[in-house]
């Protein structure tokens, strides 16, 4: 199961590699072997639902879990027996693991010490690093005197402070509101672009992964589905569930059959005609339809006819819920402007074939 | 990757996850050989014959057939019954006023419930003595009044017992309720009330019901403690009030009938286990360390909740009946002022060794007839006296250092273990809590005497390191159940090293726990009577064991002085641990 990006141009090695990584605890499988590669420089967003194996894999390149099997190879050299303190890793945690016996100044200046940076040195990195994140005025305080997003910027210094060359962060976001989780985003670009590491960010949710990434590695099942760019992985979903996680998708479960006018998808709501090139004689596969593409009205190629059961108004647009014959449900999205149906109007829609994706 | 390649890496890191488990064990070994062992062979003795060494029931034959014996354990168990019933009934006010305040306020109340819990039992009976005596403080004052002309008689009877009993171990039941109380989320009586609850039944249905669990572990550990109580009964009670603790004392130290203190202590033992049981079943024993505990059957639920409800209709009545005579705000005060009244009583009484210290009079009159410092240069021109306080310092702060590694380490290797016996090594470690010191001394002291360690230091500490551990042990895993381990992990993803980041992460913060647990197990073995009785005596005496003493010889105002002294150092190092226990 090895997705190896389709970017691999260059001939030095990666910043990371991870080769059949896995970890099991007793029975439980928190993740299956997998391969992963990052380059430098690089943002990858870990991305997928509860338990899908993401801190795990974080605490793996980390060191603070003990790896079951695999390999982790940092600039082709391998890691996995180095210790903790001893890997050139940051690690940036959810709840930030702020020191409290420590102002924020010795909190940044934490790591520096440990490496035995000089006074001289530790002075002047730690005044960019508390420029960088704008808390020159805060260096006294303790991390309990500070609202939730200056902890939080107070851990993102602390980690830029000694430039490691990967970054890992475990949902850093997770307890901001989402005003400044919005505003953060922006900062941890900057970080990134200013400080050229390697980042590997762990998140929940889509919006931000889509927002942030180079590229996007989701997961699922402690296994991972599909590594690629934002762009593509939303585009060019390879598994209903990757089509499902990422943003919404209309799912047509059904097979395809070749036919006299060449291959159909064939749904308990009907036979569509996929997007050209569709291999027939899947036995089980399923047709993705985003909701943008979907039109009200009738149209040349594929459509169907359902009842309207819910209509949702979200501000840029108007989301219409269609009830089809058989359990199917499609959601379709109306920029404004367009005349909205009424709840339990009959309607026919259709869209392109070259719109949709077939997925195993 | 092959499969050769993993098995070489795996040595390496298993290496870099030592398992912590291994730290407790010091602390069972110490705990298997100084309190199961020793409680276990004076179990022995009982079934023995004492001359022969035969099995036999004698002992227990002996017990049955002379009702004095049955009389005693009766008188035991009224008078520990009792005091537990009035402890909770005294200390339950006192702890839902402590737990309503907000976190700053209660730090400093606290101490007036912690003073009085640390404070020495000598030194409270010993100021009982003072109060309630023919010519004592309280009779003095109500003859001067005029409302009595005959002094009464409240001393060397049921009702001193009592009130020395009483006073004694409210602190406890207050201390034990308190977790439990804190833990109990407000919002829920206020979620009562908006869904139409009195505030009587809002109380007793919900806060009330809630408390439960803190309430009746009181009870049972006031109960258990007061089983095997004896400087209470040999101060303020007459003959008739014996207890079974007084009892064995005689037996070992007069009659050295081993057997015989073996059978009675294996009765006490029993009794502490069998309610300890009891408990378990209606309750479940994790309730005693904070934690609530299960539902209890459904039937006696069914029971407890009509019980409650009656509760608050009742109470519900008088509290209308108590607006309409002293008005809504005389009722609000009515709590604060009954906590003051009970806190009065827990710390007033106590003072009165003070002035007495300072007497000029040869006798323990109150109000003095005039003021010297007499016996203060008494105790410390006293070869004895001073060779015991400095004995008293030296065992207290080895069973500190000693007392506080075991428990600390044993509970550093349960807060990062997911072992499945995590549960039951908890117990243990609390079981010199719930087993009465008297056992355990009578048990250490039969061993000592086998080992050579009687009347040395050594014994000393080991005794008391014994009776410290629960406190060290509860004390560091409450520190390290909300110490955040990620901060660990955190130091180490910095580049700290194992070394680098317990000086200068975890030591730091957990400092106020150390420093705390090192604090109450130096009080605990400073104030200890129980094993100093036994283990200690001729030159090798503690101060409690002096005081112990001279109290029985003849009261004397030396004993105030050497109570103001022993207090003061109870108190220092009270405030100081509350000192370290606050954050920075
Ligand atoms: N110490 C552990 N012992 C046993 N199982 C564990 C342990 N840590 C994680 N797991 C299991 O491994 C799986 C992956 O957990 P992980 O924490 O990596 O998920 P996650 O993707 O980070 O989830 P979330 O988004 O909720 O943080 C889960 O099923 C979890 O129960
Ligand atoms: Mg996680």
């Amino acid at each position: 199961m090895a997705h190896q990006t389709e970017r691999q141009a260059t001939t030095a090695p990666p910043k990371l590699r991870l080769e059949g990584l896995s970890k099991r605890y007793g029975a439980v499988t928190a993740l299956e072997p997998s391969n992963l590669q990052v380059n430098a420089g690089e943002f990858l967003t870990l991305l997928g639902p509860s338990g899908s194996g993401k801190t795990t894999l974080l605490q793996l390149i980390s060191g603070l879990t003990e790896i079951s099997a695999g390999q982790i190879l940092i600039d082709g050299r391998d890691q996995s027996n180095t210790l903790v303190h001893q890997r050139d890793i940051g690690l940036v945690f959810q709840h930030y693991a702020l020191f409290p016996h420590l102002t924020v100044a010795e909190n940044i200046e934490f790591p520096l010490k440990m490496r035995g940076v000089t006074r001289d040195e530790i002075k002047q990195r730690l005044a960019r690093a508390l420029e960088m994140v704008h808390l020159e005025e805060l260096a006294a305080r303790f991390p309990r005197e500070l609202s939730g997003g200056q902890q939080q910027r107070v851990a993102l210094a602390r980690c830029f402070v000694y430039k490691p060359s990967i970054i890992l962060m475990d949902e850093p976001l997770g307890a901001l509101d989402k005003k400044l989780r919005d505003q953060m985003q922006i900062e941890i670009k900057r970080l990134h672009r200013e400080s050229g590491a390697t980042i590997i960010y762990v998140t929940h949710d889509q919006d931000e992964a889509l927002a942030m990434s180079d590229r996007i590695c989701l997961m699922n099942k402690a296994r991972i589905e599909q590594v690629d760019t934002p762009h593509e992985i939303y585009n060019r979903p390879k598994s209903a569930f990757a089509a499902d996680f990422i943003g919404i998708s209309n799912i047509f479960r059904g097979t395809a059959i070749d036919g006299p006018h060449g291959v159909r998808i064939t749904t308990p709501s009907g036979d569509f005609i996929p997007p050209a090139g569709t291999a027939p004689g899947m036995a089980s596969c399923a047709l993705v339809i985003r909701p943008e593409h979907i039109r009200i009205g009738a149209g040349t190629a594929n459509t169907a006819r359902g009842g309207v059961y819910e209509i949702v108004y979200a501000g840029s647009e108007t989301r219409v819920l269609v009830a089809l014959p058989g359990e199917q449900r499609v959601i379709i999205r109306l920029p404004p402007g367009n005349a909205v149906p009424q709840i339990k109007e009959t309607i026919t829609f259709s869209w392109e074939p070259d719109a949709a994706v077939v997925v195993p | 990757m092959t499969a050769g390649a993993i098995v070489a890496h795996a040595p390496a890191r298993r290496r870099l996850f030592p398992s912590s488990l291994w730290l407790v064990v010091p602390g069972i070994l110490f705990l298997l050989l100084f309190f199961v062992l020793p409680v276990m062979r004076l179990l022995t003795l009982s079934f023995q014959d004492p001359t022969t060494g035969a099995w036999s029931l004698a002992s227990y034959w002996h017990i049955v057939k002379t009702d004095v014996y049955i009389r005693v354990l009766g008188i035991t168990f009224s008078i520990s019954g009792y005091t537990a019933i009035f402890s909770v009934l005294l200390g339950y006010p006192v702890a839902y006023w402590l737990a309503r305040m907000p976190e700053r306020q209660r730090g400093p109340l606290l101490l007036l419930v912690m003073i009085p819990f640390w404070t020495s039992y000598l030194v409270k009976t010993f100021a009982w003595t003072i109060m309630l005596g023919r010519a004592g403080v309280i009779n003095t004052l109500l003859m001067s009044l005029g409302i009595i002309s005959e002094p009464l008689s409240l001393i060397h009877n049921r009702f001193g017992v009592m009130v020395g009993m009483v006073h004694s171990m409210t602190p406890l039941a207050v201390v034990t309720m308190l977790p439990v109380m804190i833990g109990i989320d407000r919002s829920l009586v206020d979620a009562a009330k908006t869904l139409g609850a009195t505030p009587a039944h809002a109380f007793w249905t919900v806060y009330f019901k809630l408390s439960l669990p803190g309430l009746t572990a009181a009870g049972l550990l006031v109960f258990i403690s007061s089983l095997g109580f004896f400087i209470v009964p040999a101060l303020l009670g007459g003959r008739l009030d014996t207890m079974l603790a007084q009892l064995i004392i005689t037996q070992v130290q007069e009659l050295l009938n081993w057997s015989f203190a073996g059978a009675l202590a294996a009765m006490m033992l029993a009794a502490a286990l069998l309610s300890c049981w009891v408990y378990d079943r209606m309750f479940g024993l994790s309730s005693i360390s904070g934690q609530s505990g299960q539902e209890s059957a459904s039937r006696l639920r069914l029971v407890a909740q009509h019980v409650l409800h009656a509760l608050a209709s009742v109470s519900a009545r008088l509290a209308d009946l108590m607006r309409a005579v002293i008005g809504g705000q005389g009722t609000a005060r009515l709590l604060p002022a009954a906590v003051w009244l009970v806190l009065g009583f827990l710390i007033l009484p106590t003072l009165v060794v003070v002035p007495v210290a300072f007497t000029s009079s040869q006798f323990l009159d109150f109000p003095p007839p005039g003021y010297s410092l007499r016996w203060f240069d008494t105790y410390f021109s006293s070869q004895l006296w001073i060779s015991a306080t400095v004995r008293s310092f030296l065992v207290a702060t080895v069973t500190a250092v000693l007392a506080t590694a075991i428990g600390g380490f044993s509970a550093l290797a349960l807060a990062r273990s997911q072992s499945r016996w995590n549960g039951l090594i908890f117990g243990f470690f609390l079981a010199p809590l719930i087993v009465p010191r008297i056992i355990i001394a009578v048990g250490l002291f039969y061993l000592f005497a086998q080992m050579g360690l009687v009347a040395t230091n050594a014994g000393l500490i080991i005794g008391h390191t014994v009776l410290a551990v629960p406190f060290t042990f509860v004390t560091m895993a409450a520190v390290l159940k909300s110490y955040d381990w990620r901060l660990d992990q955190a130091a180490a993803t910095l580049g700290a090293n194992r070394l680098s980041t317990l000086t200068q992460v975890t030591i730091p913060l957990l400092k106020g726990g150390i420093v705390a647990a090192l604090l109450f197990a130096f009080i605990t073995s400073f104030d200890e009577l129980t094993i100093a009785i036994f283990i200690s005596g001729g030159i090798t005496t503690t101060l409690p064991k002096q005081m112990w003493d001279d109290m029985i010889l003849q009261l004397n105002p030396t004993l105030a002085a050497v109570s103001v002294v022993v207090s003061v150092v109870i108190t220092a190092v009270l405030l100081a641990a509350e000192r370290f226990r606050r954050p920075a």
